[in-house]
């Protein structure tokens, strides 16, 4: 009886009338697609993506090379030289170079910074063109800190209670 | 002398380029409208980036695959692998001639139309054969071999469903086949319903036939790459692609004309402009079948090889044989058929 019964449910391709309704169903359904360069997927305010380094609003560098971010670094990727400065002799660095490739973006460097200097921005689209663009120095840190500033301090200022 | 040179030569030739010029435009929408529609069932868009909603998706893909350059592999040869694509593309476009499109609308109403129809889209598998002969690679070897042995069964199987189409119509010629299907009960007059074991048959085999899927092991990417063109490249990788949807669109009309009363309004005559036989009748039909190819890729995972000649020579060949004699019976008693 059940041999009969699968011979003609095969033969009046039932299981297939119900793959076809499967599909038709799915053609009319709204689409996952994100049109990307357009639309973006919302990012949280700790997401973590190319670095900066911050001011404070009077202009001064926050950084003071206590050096705890290439300490805490797992994978390596911070390389720290410093020196006193020439002007006041305040304890300062002279070289601060992050190679991305070697990055994990994991943001130990942030979490371990004492004075808020080294932070990560939501910036995630970026690339290179040339062999050795991959290591970023002082001054285009400081530089993208200074271009970013109002949008890393608000994720700041929304992160800021559950720190 | 000059009128005989126009009727015989330049007007035959204006006919020919007004339906394989329409066939091909049709073919650049058929492939932009499958990957739209494709799209949508994987819950994806699809083109949209070429023109309004990706219309122009087609027409950029042709430019593409015309500047590209035509590889010749090594030990091919040459002659053959550059006459498979042509013996490809020109069955399935010689075979619109026949095509009524409505009861005047016909290149060529030849009272053996559906003979040849059987006849064109046979031949359409040497081409396939010698690309893969010729392109000296045992993916295409075995790609076209497979698409041989696929094409000849489901040629039987296909065979016997217009047989049944023919002792109702009691006539080779697609106009009249058409109009064996008039009557006052307007759609259930229709081949379909008396034929409809059939009809299921007769689009499954044209799927098998086209090498479509589910029945596209010619193809095979994930076994045998791209089967019988996996050498081919630029144009002549896009005239097989155009033949290929060439012939999809045809059995897509072929169906409609055979078993839906082609032109034939499915609505009474007294309902106006809907009702009227009409052209567009043809049209909506044939893109319904169309679709239905596009259908079934997005839904159905390939067959393996044994399945669809199991498919092909133990079930739809005794069905469309059992539905012969009963074809024959109902002519017989004159409970269907003109």
């Amino acid at each position: 009886m059940k041999r009969i019964f699968n011979y003609f449910n095969s033969l009046l391709l039932a299981e297939l009338f119900k793959g076809m309704a499967l599909t038709m169903r799915y053609m009319f359904s709204p689409k996952y697609t994100m049109r990307y360069p357009m639309e973006h997927i919302p990012k949280s305010n700790r997401f973590r993506g190319l670095h900066a380094l911050r001011r404070y609003a009077n202009g001064e560098e926050r950084c003071i090379a206590c050096k705890l971010c290439e300490a805490v670094c797992p994978a390596l990727a911070i390389t720290i030289d410093s020196a006193p400065r020439e002007s006041d002799g305040q304890r300062r660095t002279t070289r601060y170079d992050i190679d991305l490739f070697k990055c994990i973006f994991c943001g130990f460097c942030e979490e371990s910074c004492p004075v808020d200097s080294i932070v990560e921005t939501s910036i995630h689209e970026y690339h290179f063109e040339h062999r050795g663009e991959n290591v970023v120095t002082k001054p285009q840190l400081l530089a993208i800190g200074d271009r970013f500033e109002a949008d890393i301090a608000a994720a700041r200022a929304q992160d800021a209670a559950y720190r | 002398m000059g009128e005989q040179i126009l009727n015989q030569l330049i007007w035959p030739v204006i006919y020919i380029l007004c339906i394989t010029i329409p066939v091909i435009l049709a073919v650049a929408m058929f492939v932009y409208w499958e990957r739209k529609v494709i799209g949508w069932m994987h819950v994806r868009m699809g083109p949209n980036k070429i023109g309004p909603l990706g219309l122009l998706q087609a027409f950029a893909d042709v430019v593409k695959l015309l500047i590209k350059e035509v590889i010749l592999p090594t030990n091919a040869n040459k002659f053959l692998y550059y006459l498979a694509p042509m013996l490809a593309l020109v069955p399935a476009l010689a075979a619109w001639a026949v095509i009524p499109f409505n009861d005047k609308l016909v290149l060529s109403n030849a009272n053996a139309g559906l003979l040849y129809l059987l006849a064109m889209t046979s031949l359409g598998v040497y081409g396939i054969i010698l690309a893969g002969w010729a392109s000296n690679s045992r993916y295409a070897l075995l790609g076209a071999m497979r698409s041989a042995a696929q094409v000849i069964s489901y040629e039987l199987a296909m065979g016997l469903c217009l047989v049944c189409v023919l002792v109702l119509a009691g006539s080779l010629n697609l106009t009249d086949i058409v109009h064996a299907q008039a009557g006052s009960k307007g759609i259930l007059d229709w081949f379909w319903l008396p034929l409809l074991p059939v009809f299921v048959v007769y689009f499954i085999s044209g799927v098998a036939e086209t090498n479509r899927a589910p029945f596209d092991v010619a193809e095979g990417e994930s076994e045998i790459v791209a089967g019988f063109h996996v050498e081919y490249s630029g144009s002549a990788f896009a005239i097989f692609f155009l033949a290929e949807y060439a012939n999809m669109i045809l059995v897509s009309f072929l169906a409609s004309i055979l078993f839906l009363g082609g032109w034939l309004s499915p609505f009474p005559v007294t309902w106006g402009f809907i009702g009227h036989a009409s052209f567009f009748w043809l049209f909506i039909k044939a893109f319904m079948f169309a679709f239905m190819f596009l259908w079934f890729r997005a839904t159905f995972p390939r067959y393996r090889y044994d399945q669809i000649m199991r498919l092909g020579w133990k079930v739809f060949i005794p069905i469309a044989i059992v539905w012969v004699l009963v074809a024959g019976c109902m002519k017989f008693y004159g409970i269907a058929g003109a």
